[in-house]
């Protein structure tokens, strides 16, 4: 059948297993939202308070799914408020379509109204991108774009469509939902390395990144520690792929990982690195970096093999098949003494002084935990209160965590939080902190109007509290432009906005206002306030080795 | 720090040149010299990459490029099995006492004189970029007026051709 470039768009779309888009209309997508509330009954839109807000959304819901999320917005200032939350989504590897509208072939290049370069801009911080100049090719590149984000190291794929494009008319048949390419596998020979390495090892550690979430291999990661009897570390992005409370799992490593976790990496001889890119943040120095151990790093991504840390065996596969082989290959194993020092670490992570009834980010993250479930998607922005939470929330499931990494984001948390909730239908809760959230608070509108049951704990120190800290360890106590002083009453803002606000100055107040509002479901900010001197520990200076780990404030003097 | 020569075979898209480009600048890599032109199969171009780094950067490269979808085969031209060949056009002041010095130089390194101006020359010469820089440096005591290069372009030696890689990538990543 004969379609419009607008139409055969909102097909592709559907065709392609899209549920809910993202976006913000504007003039050159007029076409598109024409055709968005011919189908609404086929399609579900939620428009954000900003743009931006809409491409963190659609990145939210690819993350707590592991769906394409969608994003749509008009051209010009439209399309460059997508730019944080396409390079967001390039950095943590989101699969995200998005969906610019730009003025008419006619007009391009001419600095036209409304009018950018949006491919030029986001060539860097895409998967891949296009500029369709004929409707011919519409349905086709709509098509490869799902391919493409969610083929192998999944990503960010964006569209831009000429108004003209959007009206001309072409011929539509539906296909069949896209399927990945396909992904490389293992040789039986590098299986045979790696289990051979591993049936060496008496140190073994088995590094998790957020390739295990992608690639949907958890159950296989955790049943392979067991086998061999190998403590779990993740990265910030592979967080919830083991449950916190599994005897093998030893939480975050990295800058502010465990003490555990950071110290096991040190003393490994033999990590088993599945999905991870060696980021700065989670070695620190590079060169000094485990250098007892020898590494098998398994990715799908062959250019991050030897990128940032050379390994010992590097196998480009597929996570969940390799690691699936390698459970047969190996040989079940005890490590007895290896065993003994990760308790002895774990133990040096007890605090006897542990209060609940502080008033203080450890104990409301536990106050939350004792409320959700384990299907309860947890959102963070950036900062403290995100290591925090990263560090203390006992996940379960993969998928529940949903946290900006790579790009470390201020300002995401939010938008993620509705996207996540919109596409689990599941009650979210987001941490955030008063630096963040004023970033992009306009998106508790969104939250409002669609009833999205998103519960914002804002904690609330009146500082950007993680500058604070370099500023007092690295900074001499120079507080520059990080004390805000700001007046905002975030309970009168709640209320203004629609939603729920609460105000805490204890834990019993926050635990009254948390229980209540997690049953009510729909919009709250829960304002909790917190000292501004809280830091978040331990802490590997960066660039520093595990020795130069800051465990107690005392450490430092402070 | 070696200098090495890549080339690549890249499906003739709208901005895969800015493609290419974008990632040795958001990576840090220096381009010495690129080239693209068309091939042999309609829709295909052919980049050729000179580039200075250590073996670090060369790996980086290779397979930061690989990533780029629209690349459809990439190669290592290594400098002892591969034909490489650059044009240089240079203008040379013409004073009349170093005629003779010029034209020789002209002949030795097989290149052509292709303009004749009373107060110029310009010179056309074909080779390896050594080749070039030496003529350069001979020219440099005439006094060079303006020069220009077009950077290496390059095939491998015998029947193997990069071409014979794009049929993997073309059936893994068939065209949608």
């Amino acid at each position: 059948m004969k379609l419009t470039g607008a139409q055969i768009i909102i097909e592709t779309l559907i065709e392609q297993g899209c549920k809910t888009a993202f976006g913000y209309p504007g003039g050159a997508v007029l076409n598109i939202y024409d055709e968005l509330y011919n189908n609404a009954h086929r399609i579900n839109h939620i428009i954000t308070a900003h743009e931006q807000g809409a491409a963190h959304a659609a990145d939210g819901y690819a993350r707590a799914t592991g769906e394409v999320g969608v994003v749509i917005a008009t051209s010009g200032p439209g399309a460059t408020n997508l730019v944080t939350g396409i390079a967001n989504a390039q950095l943590d590897s989101v699969p995200l379509v998005a969906i610019t509208g730009n003025v008419s072939t006619d007009l391009i290049g001419r600095d036209s109204f409304q009018e950018v370069d949006i491919m030029g801009i986001t060539i860097p911080i895409t998967k891949h991108n296009y500029f369709v100049k004929n409707v011919d090719e519409l349905a086709d590149t709509i098509r490869e774009a799902f391919k493409i984000a969610k083929s192998g190291r999944p990503g960010p794929v964006l569209i831009d469509v000429p108004k003209d494009v959007q009206l001309a008319t072409c011929e539509y048949e539906a296909v069949p939902v896209v399927e990945p390419f396909k992904m490389e596998k293992a040789s039986e020979a590098n299986i045979k390395a790696a289990a051979e390495i591993i049936s060496e090892a008496r140190r073994p550690y088995i590094y998790c990144g957020g390739g295990v979430i992608l690639g949907k291999a958890s159950k296989e990661v955790v049943a392979l520690s067991e086998k061999i009897d190998a403590p779990v570390g993740c990265s910030m992005m592979g967080l919830s792929a083991i449950s916190r409370e599994h005897k093998n799992s030893l939480g975050m490593q990295g800058m502010h990982g465990t003490f555990a976790a950071s110290r096991a990496m040190a003393e490994a001889d033999v990590i088993i690195a599945l999905g991870v890119r060696f980021s700065d943040r989670a070695t620190g120095n590079k060169k000094k970096f485990a250098s007892s151990a020898r590494i098998i790093h398994v990715d799908i991504e062959p250019a991050e093999l030897g990128k940032n840390i050379p390994a010992y065996l590097g196998i480009i596969a597929d996570v969940k098949d390799t690691v699936t082989r390698l459970i047969d290959a190996v040989q079940e194993k005890k490590n007895e003494e290896w065993r003994k020092k990760i308790d002895e670490f774990k133990a040096r992570e007890e605090n006897p002084n542990f209060d609940p009834s502080d008033m203080r980010p450890f104990q409301i993250i536990d106050c939350v935990g004792k409320y959700t479930n384990e299907n309860t998607v947890i959102a963070t922005d950036v900062g403290q209160h995100q290591m925090w939470t990263a560090q203390r929330y006992p996940f379960k499931k993969p998928q529940t965590f949903v946290t900006s990494g790579g790009l470390g984001t201020m300002g995401y948390g939010l938008g993620a939080a509705i996207g996540a909730a919109v596409g689990t239908e599941e009650r979210t809760v987001l941490f955030t902190g008063d630096g963040s959230f004023g970033m992009n608070l306009n998106e508790l509108a969104t939250a409002v109007t669609f009833n999205v049951p998103v519960i914002i704990v804002l904690m609330n120190n009146g500082v950007l509290g993680m500058v604070r800290q370099w500023q007092s360890i690295f900074y001499n106590k120079h507080y520059s432009n990080t004390t805000l002083g700001r007046k905002t009453n975030f309970k009168k803002l709640a209320e203004a906005f629609g939603a729920d606000g609460y105000e805490c100055n204890t834990m019993e107040e926050f635990e009254k206002a948390f229980s209540k509002a997690f049953e009510k479901g729909t919009p709250a900010v829960i304002d909790c306030h917190i000292g501004m001197d809280e830091m978040v520990l331990p802490m590997t200076p960066p660039g520093g080795t595990v020795d130069q780990m800051i465990v107690k404030k005392k450490d430092i003097n402070l | 720090m070696k200098q090495f020569v890549i080339s690549i075979r890249v499906l003739n898209k709208f901005g895969v040149l800015s493609r290419v480009a974008s990632m040795f600048s958001r990576r840090g890599f220096n381009i010495d010299s690129l080239t693209v032109s068309e091939t042999e199969t309609e829709g295909i171009s052919r980049m050729t990459i000179t580039a200075t780094g250590d073996e670090y950067t060369r790996k980086q490269i290779i397979l930061q490029l690989n990533r780029l979808h629209e690349v459809v085969s990439i190669g290592e031209m290594p400098f002892e099995n591969s034909l490489i060949r650059e044009l240089l056009l240079i203008k040379v002041k013409n004073s009349g006492e170093h005629y003779q010095e010029i034209m020789d130089a002209v002949n030795i390194f097989k290149g052509s004189v292709i303009d004749y101006a009373p107060d110029s020359f310009c010179i056309e010469v074909t080779g390896e970029s050594s080749k070039l820089n030496t003529f350069v440096s001979v020219m440099g005591k005439f006094g060079i007026i303006e020069m220009c290069r077009t950077g290496a372009v390059a095939l491998g030696r015998g029947s193997v051709s990069l071409k014979d890689m794009d049929m993997a990538y073309l059936n893994v990543y068939k065209k949608y």
